[in-house]
């Protein structure tokens, strides 16, 4: 053991020529993907005759008055709650009702199961786009238009969740679960203090991708509210354009209010994310 | 140390069950069937898939309109009108072009994204944020940013390739337009799954291959590539179905308008545009599911590839 055997590779520097190509594809990439985010940026930051003027990426007199015009506008604020409200809603009944629904089609027998498990996957193949008009219709005959559980609910029913989490749920080990059992837990006891807190980088997955998907959701929004107090942020900026007319400073002022929000909260949980998608088993299945 | 001996001791004594305590298990017995674990997210997707998936199929055979009155059925009347309607057939190549366009584009574009994020050293975080930052703007965001990008005059796009094309007005570029938007707005998601699908690949494969001599490319070609094909398959089906469905950022960046020459009007928008702007709900039903089989067949499709497979790898 003395002598170092020539199996064993000297720390090599990890700035090898393969390295700095790759680094630079990555920054070209990585600058063509962000460049049209600093032109709103940019352009959010300039005067209404600036902003038409012959494009250049610093602003001459830089100016925050598109940004005050937006926020002043009135509504920016309501949309914004109006979208927390609607979008965490959904992913918590989203988790809840999913990930129930995966463990019982997972790990319970009953009569019947398969044919639901079955009706249930069927959903994959329906979408809100597909389903809009006769959604709207059996929304309207519930008598939820312009209401908060009228965009809420119709969006709690995501078979590819309930799909994912099923497929990670059959990954854990039963032994775990049996042992409860013999010890005398219920399933529910079992699925609450066994089975979620080890799903939990699924559950965070689930979870995030519900809540973009909720949080951009235009289509729905869009179809089942005809009152301003009701909209979400993307349907407000998308009618930002009529209120203003076309001025670009405060229409792009506006789409990176309503973006930011989940760009800041991807910041802190871009490891997660990654994890959780690695973990569900989607990526290599 | 005392609360385990407590445990132990309830545990081996032979225990007297209390009134409340048979009653919390009665119940938790009637509970432990497994269709209430289903029943909540039943409820929902019955209500809000279920119903109006029969729903729709009901109304595509009627002349519904918006109010619900007055409604008769008409048989198979919706779905030969529908064949014979230019406007379903136009939309419906519109819907179809932009998925042939925009899904190898993701394809390709996702995965040497993924390959560089996942083989760089440093700044990997940086790669992931910048990639998938994007996917987080709301469509109507995207529609617009867009919209100004590709002005003709002024317009970041023009600017930077030097060129004066009028990107949204002119019929040959206008499909591309909301290809390009797309591209730069989804492509994360399939970057995200790629990059999963990467660091899922056993590290010792590689590192066996280096040993018996294999180089950077071919390490690429004989085991990354192989073990990406399943995520592959997932993607390719993913952007598939939803590329079918596209309308939310092709209508912003044309502003509600089916696009010059009605060169943009999707299939969705087509729906849409029948059910709430000419009120024909059971029209809008009828067109609605021929859309709806020409998924089911990719996405059975898919299933039946899929099982095909699995039946001829011994794993």
């Amino acid at each position: 053991m003395t002598t170092p055997t020539p199996a064993v590779r000297k720390p090599r520097s990890s700035w090898t020529p393969a390295q700095i190509a790759l680094t630079i594809v990555a920054l070209v990439l990585s600058a063509i993907w962000v460049s049209p985010l600093v032109w709103a940026l940019s352009t959010s930051l300039k005067t209404p005759t600036e902003s038409v003027a012959s494009p250049h990426w610093i602003p001459d007199d830089l100016t925050f008055e598109a940004w005050k015009g937006v926020l002043d506008a009135g509504n920016i604020p309501n949309w914004f709650v109006n979208s927390v409200v609607v979008s965490v809603c959904v992913t918590f009944i989203v988790l809840l009702t999913a990930s129930l629904a995966a463990y019982g089609f997972a790990r319970t027998e009953f009569r019947g199961k398969s044919a639901l498990m079955a009706v249930t996957m069927a959903g994959l193949m329906f979408s809100p786009a597909i389903l809009g008009v006769p959604l709207f219709t059996t929304v309207q005959a519930l008598g939820m238009v312009d209401t908060y559980w009228g965009m809420i609910l119709p969006q709690c029913a995501p078979a590819a969740m309930v799909y994912i989490l099923y497929k990670f749920f059959q990954s854990l080990p039963r032994e775990l679960e049996e042992a409860a059992f013999i010890d005398g837990a219920g399933r529910w006891r079992i699925f609450f203090t066994i089975v979620l807190p080890l799903s939990k980088p699924s559950l965070s997955a689930v979870g995030i991708f519900t809540f973009i998907a909720s949080w951009n959701n235009f289509i729905w929004p869009y179809m089942v509210t005809n009152n301003p107090d009701l909209m979400t942020m993307p349907n407000g900026i998308a009618t930002v354009q009529n209120a203003f007319g076309i001025v670009w400073p405060q229409l792009m002022a506006g789409g990176l209010i309503a973006g930011l929000p989940l760009i800041v909260v991807f910041v802190f949980f871009q490891s997660q994310i990654v994890r959780g998608v690695a973990h569900t088993g989607l990526a290599g299945q | 140390m005392s609360s385990t001996t407590t445990t132990l001791a309830t545990t081996l004594r032979p225990r007297t069950a209390t009134a409340a305590e048979s009653a919390r298990l009665r119940w938790g017995r009637r509970f432990q069937h497994g269709g209430w674990f289903v029943a909540p997210f039943l409820v929902l997707y019955g209500l809000f898939v279920m119903v109006p998936v029969a729903r729709g199929l009901y109304l595509s055979f009627t002349d519904a309109n918006i109010s619900g009155d007055h409604t008769s059925f008409v048989g198979l009347d919706n779905y030969r009108e529908a064949l014979k309607d230019d406007l379903v057939w136009s939309s419906l190549w519109h819907s179809v072009q932009f998925t042939l366009y925009v899904v190898p584009a993701i394809v390709v574009v996702a995965l040497l994204m993924a390959l560089v994020a996942h083989h760089t050293v440093h700044f990997k975080w940086l790669w992931r944020l910048c990639f998938f930052a994007p996917f987080l703007l709301p469509s109507a965001v995207v529609g617009n940013l867009w919209w100004w990008l590709f002005q003709p005059v002024n317009g970041m796009v023009n600017h930077v390739l030097g060129t004066d094309t009028p990107w949204l007005t002119q019929k040959s570029t206008a499909m591309l337009a909301i290809v390009v938007a797309t591209l730069w707005w989804t492509v994360g998601f399939s970057f995200l799954l790629y990059l999963a699908a990467l660091q899922a690949i056993p590290r010792h494969l590689y590192e066996a291959a280096e040993l018996d001599g294999a180089g950077a490319f071919q390490r690429l070609t004989h085991i990354t590539v192989p073990n990406l094909r399943n995520i592959t398959g997932l993607v390719l089906a993913l952007q598939i179905l939803a590329s079918l469905q596209v309308f939310d950022q092709a209508v912003v960046m044309y502003q509600f308008t089916p696009g010059p020459e009605e060169s943009t009007r999707t299939f969705v928008q087509y729906t849409l545009e029948q059910g709430f702007t000419s009120y024909r709900v059971g029209y809008a039903s009828a067109i609605s599911f021929i859309l709806f089989l020409i998924i089911a067949v990719v996405a059975l499709g898919r299933m039946w590839l899929l099982r095909d497979r699995e039946e001829g790898t011994t794993r």
